[in-house]
Order: structure tokens, then C-alpha cells, then sequence
């Protein structure tokens, strides 16, 4: 599926080791630019801490980090946040600080260190709330806002840094269908112009359907990797999240949808399947 | 109703309109509270002799006034007004970063333990008579004792390679017990009650007889401090969201901190120095400017300077005046008149204050 001969991120024997564990083992990982990436596996897997090392938010234990070939650590820290832009997991304190100003903030790494924002910069941060549906409530202190809403007002700061690379950890976490499917529409829109985004999410349907392609991590491995239909089997389901599942093609989208069907070691169980097609498209 | 209304208005303006309005306004203030408290005294001086006398200080003449009142302004009034100015915005802006950086809205300067470090310093210069031998002994006990508390709590929190914040604050917590009990064992432990009162004078923090060589030492590190704050308000606003969002938008988290955290240790010890313990301002003067100029620090930092100038000036005006021709504590006051405003403002704005 590599569309340009530069990856645009290519990351190589990436570890993260705390003094008792291992949490990332020795992770290869390649994405061209307009590239959807989704990263699924269960709790602990090492999805954030894989987000977190890319985003440079993490110092790694090992390996390398190309963004367009070159290394990640030659980049100042301005350049990494005007590159790679963040939506963290779980919105931390905010302060006070009203919804627009932390748009705002995806302007800092843009702007000079006494330099206040322009109206330019006011024009891009509404709208990117405009984009996430959150303009109705600029503003408004975050502490005000639901999950949901605190979760697009960080999407919509993510829009506003710039960055060609989006990293977003669990971007459809608390949000309901309507809103699930509103933001991960964007992103694929903002991925069908130019940019790639790699995403943590939970919700295996959703990202069969919105991914290009699917990182299968348990235990701070990579089990699988590739188009959702190659990576969404049965067995790649098994070995990754311990879990009986069955896969056929969604009538409607063609996109592959796991129908999980008891932990893999039920035996209780039988075959008793929907034998879909399991072929894309 | 109205004015809250306002006030929530003036929030909503851009960082350099609230500057281009609060800056001037506050300034406006201080210099007005500066003027009107060089007037007040034992000895009765006009608006007029002390605008002269005030400008001839600074070596801009203007007509010639009485020589007793050019001598009062110059040598008593003067160096004390801007002693206590320099202290207030000190306080201010460390209570500001103590804020931010702790993501606490308890944090003061003193949390990291460098208000306690200067009173031990103090008490010790004046326990052991050192400050009766040459006057500079106690600001710079003071200042060293500062310099070597913020040493010990950083060096306690930095135990084991990563400083994180929370061991930081308790850190501080523990340091800051353990410095008051060592005043409490050295007042205990005095022979003659003629210390005793200096150092709970001191202890009480005050602005009596401040001279020019107080303004020549607190102004120089107080100036470098503001600077260095100044510099990195905005990444204080993305370090009080957390490390990974201020990492993510591209702030040397390590670097910056440490930078906030000597400012304003630089800062407190420099105001601990020249005037004791002032309480209470640190604290106070950022909750009140949130409130009305929301959490930018790049709005917040350089207003609290100038609020808690106007603070301890309005405090020391008081404190001159209230039970004349005695003098109050300005550090007493500062807490007796600012505990009950804070108290007041937290019950008022109770849905405003923000949440942790």
C-alpha cells in the first residue's frame, strides 16, 4: 500500500523497558504519508507507550524513529510538536482554561516565545472547532464539558498544531456512535488529503473500517500487521486479545466485522458461527 | 451581578488586550498607592514636595523643597516603598509558578521549602549576634538559608534519577516542618530574651526602615527572577496541564522546569531577605487575578507581579498608619486583611474557582 517511496514515519526495533519490565519489545513499524494506522490490542498491550515514544513525549530504551528519513532525536522540540501532534488518552487538569485557549495552545509551537497569537492563529483554532463541532462552546472552562466534548476540544487543538502526523491514543474513548463516527470521518479525511494518522482504538469494527491498516499488539509485540482483513482473522484475534471471534464482511460497508464470540479458551462453546465470506470488499 | 458580568467579558479578550488594559491599570494603582504612601508619616509632607523629592532622588531636578523633607522622602520613605513593591511582585510571581508548576492552587512560594530556609538563616544571624556586627549578615543568612532549603528539597525529590512533582511537594512538606521546628528549638534554646524579640519581629516580616542598600540587593536577582518567568510563562500554562501535553507541544519539559523552579526560588529568597516572612500575598494575589484574567500565564505571571506590589503597599500604608505613631507588622496584616478577602472571594466565586 506505500504510496510514496519516503516513509513518512519508520520506526525500527523501537523498546521501552522499565527497571522491572518490558512494556514495548523490539517494534518495527512503517506508515507512508495519507496513511490510517490503527493500532488495536487489549489493555496493556503498549499502545499508549507506543504513542507516547512517537510523540517523543516518552524517551525510548531502544531503537530508531524516522520522521520522512530523518532521525526523530535531531528534531528541537518545537519541531517535533509542529510535525507530530498528540491527542492524549484522558483529558489531564485543565485549569480553568476555556475551551478556546487550549485550542490555542496547538499554536505555541508556531509562534515566537513572547509572541501572543495572531488573528490568523484565532482564524485556524476556530476552525478546527468548527471541524469538531465543539465551537459551540469556546467559551466555556473544560472542567464544564463532558468526556466527549473535553475529547473533540483536544482533537480540535490537534487540528489546529498542524503537524502531518497525527498520534491519537483512544480518539473515540467515551464518545457516543454519532460522535465516534463524526471524528474518525475526519480523520480520514484529513489522512485522504496528505497527513497519516496512527491511533490507538478499541473498537475493532470501527477501525476495520476507517483503518488503511491494522497493528495487532499483545504485550508489547507485534503480532500481525497489514490491511484490516489480513490482520482481523480468527486466529490473529485469538493470539491478540484471547478471544473466539468470527469475521465476515459487513453487508453494508464490505469492511471486515469481528463477532467475538467467548474467550478462546471456552470450550463450552461450539462452532456455532456465521460462516460470512471473509473477503474485503 | 453587572460587574461579575463584566469581569466574565474581560476574560474572554485576547492575551494582549487583557495586558493592554490590566498593565497599565495596576500600574496606574501602584504608582498612585507609591505617591499617596510617601505622603504619610509622623512628618507632614504635600503631594507636591513629594513628587519633587521623589524626582530629585531618581537625579531629575526640579524646584528645591524643604531639606527635612527631601531627607525623610529620600532616605526613609523612598527606599522602604520600593523595598516592599519589589517584595510584593516577588511573592506574586512565585506564588504564580508555585501554582502552575504544582498544578496546586495551595502552592505558595514558600512550598518548596525556601521561605522556611531564609528564617532559620535569619534566626541564626540574629541568635548568634552576627547581625548586631554588620547589617548585611542577615539578608544574606537569609538568603543563604533559602538557597540551601530549595538545595535540600530538590535534592531529596531528585533521589533516584526522575524528579517528579509530587515528591517534590512532599519534599517541601517535610522540610518545611522540619525548618520550623529548628526555629522553634532556636528560640527555645536563646539565652536572653533580647534576640527573641528581633527574631519574632522578623519572624512577623516588615518593611521598618528599609534603606537603598535593601533596594540594591533585592532588586538585582528580583530583576533576573521576573525575567526568567517572563520567558517561560507560556510553557507554564502547557507544564500545568501535565508533562505529556507540554512535552507534546514541544516544551523542554526538564529545562523549563528546573528554570521556573530557580526563578522562583531567586525571587522568594530575595524578598525573604529584605523582609522576613510576608504571608498570605503569594498565595492570594494569583487566586484574585485568576478570577478575573482566567489561568494564561502569560497574562497572569506579569499581572500578579504588579498585584502583589500593590498588595504589600497597600498593606504597608495600612500598617504605617493604623495604630500610629506605633507600626503594625505589614506581614501580620497581610494576613489578618488578606485571609478574610480570600475566604470571602472563595465563598462568592465558589462555581468559578476551578477544580483539580
Amino acid at each position: 500500500m506505500t504510496r510514496l517511496p519516503q516513509p513518512e514515519v519508520a520506526v525500527h526495533g523501537l523498546a521501552y523497558a522499565t527497571e522491572t519490565r518490558t512494556l514495548v519489545h523490539d517494534v518495527d513499524l512503517c506508515t507512508a504519508s495519507g496513511e490510517f494506522v490503527g493500532l488495536i490490542g487489549p489493555n496493556g498491550a503498549g499502545k499508549s507507550t507506543l504513542l507516547r515514544m512517537l510523540a517523543r513525549v516518552l524517551p525510548r530504551t531502544a531503537g530508531t524513529i524516522r520522521l520522512r528519513g530523518r532521525d526523530l532525536d535531531t528534531f528541537s522540540a518545537r519541531e517535533v510538536a509542529t510535525n507530530l501532534a498528540l491527542v492524549p488518552q484522558t483529558a489531564p487538569y485543565t485549569q480553568g482554561f476555556h475551551a478556546v485557549e487550549l485550542v490555542l495552545m496547538g499554536r505555541y509551537p508556531h509562534l515566537g516565545r513572547l509572541a501572543a497569537e495572531s488573528a490568523a492563529d484565532i482564524d485556524t483554532a476556530m476552525d478546527a472547532m468548527c471541524l469538531t463541532e465543539t465551537d459551540a462552546f469556546t467559551d466555556r472552562t473544560l472542567e464544564t464539558l463532558s468526556g466527549g466534548e473535553r475529547q473533540r476540544v483536544f482533537l480540535a487543538r490537534a487540528m489546529a498544531q498542524h503537524s502531518r502526523v497525527l498520534l491519537l491514543d483512544e480518539p473515540t474513548a467515551n464518545l457516543d456512535i454519532l460522535h465516534q463516527l463524526k471524528i474518525l470521518s475526519l480523520v480520514r479525511r484529513f489522512v485522504d488529503e496528505g497527513l497519516t494518522a496512527i491511533a490507538a482504538i478499541h473498537d475493532l469494527n470501527m477501525a476495520s473500517r476507517y483503518c488503511d491498516r491494522l497493528v495487532a499488539l499483545s504485550e508489547g509485540r507485534i503480532l500481525a500487521q497489514g490491511e484490516p482483513v489480513a490482520v482481523l482473522t480468527p486466529a490473529i484475534l485469538s493470539a491478540t486479545f484471547g478471544i473466539r471471534a468470527e469475521v465476515y464482511a459487513d453487508p453494508v460497508t464490505g469492511s471486515p466485522v469481528v463477532s467475538p464470540i467467548g474467550p478462546a479458551d471456552d470450550q463450552a462453546h461450539t462452532h456455532e458461527t456465521i460462516q460470512g465470506e471473509e473477503q474485503h470488499g | 451581578m453587572d460587574g461579575q458580568h463584566t469581569l466574565r467579558s474581560f476574560r474572554r479578550l485576547s492575551v494582549g488586550t487583557r495586558l493592554a488594559v490590566g498593565l497599565p491599570v495596576l500600574s496606574v494603582l501602584v504608582l498612585a498607592t507609591g505617591l499617596v504612601s510617601l505622603r504619610l508619616g509622623p512628618v507632614p509632607i504635600n503631594t507636591l514636595e513629594v513628587v519633587w523629592a521623589a524626582l530629585s532622588t531618581v537625579g531629575l531636578d526640579g524646584p528645591s523643597i524643604d531639606r527635612t523633607a527631601q531627607l525623610v522622602i529620600e532616605q526613609i520613605r523612598l527606599p522602604r516603598i520600593i523595598v516592599g513593591a519589589a517584595v510584593g511582585m516577588a511573592l506574586g510571581l512565585s506564588g504564580t509558578a508555585m501554582q502552575g508548576l504544582f498544578r496546586n492552587p495551595m502552592a505558595d512560594p514558600g512550598i518548596i521549602g525556601v521561605s522556611a530556609g531564609g528564617a532559620v538563616g535569619a534566626v541564626t544571624a540574629i541568635a548568634i549576634g552576627l547581625v548586631d556586627l554588620f547589617w548585611l549578615a542577615l539578608p544574606a543568612f537569609a538568603f543563604i538559608g533559602a538557597a540551601l532549603a530549595l538545595l535540600l528539597v530538590y535534592g531529596i525529590a531528585a533521589v533516584g534519577g526522575r524528579i517528579s512533582m509530587a515528591t517534590l511537594l512532599l519534599a517541601g512538606v517535610a522540610v518545611n516542618a522540619f525548618l520550623g521546628a529548628v526555629i522553634s528549638a532556636i528560640i527555645y534554646l536563646i539565652p536572653s530574651e533580647g534576640p527573641l524579640r528581633e527574631i519574632l519581629y522578623w519572624l512577623a516580616g516588615g518593611l521598618d526602615s528599609r534603606s537603598w542598600d535593601h533596594v540594591r540587593i533585592a532588586l538585582p536577582p528580583i530583576a533576573v527572577g521576573a525575567a526568567t518567568l517572563a520567558l517561560t510563562a507560556r510553557d507554564l500554562n502547557l507544564l500545568a496541564l501535565g508533562d505529556d501535553e507540554a512535552r507534546s507541544l514541544g516544551v523542554r519539559t526538564g529545562a523549563t522546569r528546573t528554570a521556573l523552579l530557580a526563578a522562583s526560588a531567586l525571587v522568594t529568597g530575595s524578598a525573604v531577605a529584605v523582609s522576613g516572612s510576608i504571608a498570605f500575598v503569594g498565595l492570594v494575589t494569583p487566586h484574585v487575578l485568576r478570577l478575573v484574567l482566567g489561568p494564561d500565564h502569560r497574562v497572569l505571571m506579569p499581572m500578579s507581579a504588579l498585584g502583589g506590589a500593590l498588595f504589600v503597599m497597600l498593606a504597608d500604608m495600612a500598617a504605617r498608619t493604623v495604630i500610629q505613631p506605633a507600626e503594625f507588622r505589614v506581614g501580620v496584616l497581610t494576613a489578618f486583611v488578606g485571609a478574610p478577602f480570600f475566604v470571602f472571594l472563595l465563598i462568592k466565586n465558589k462555581r468559578q474557582v476551578y477544580t483539580l
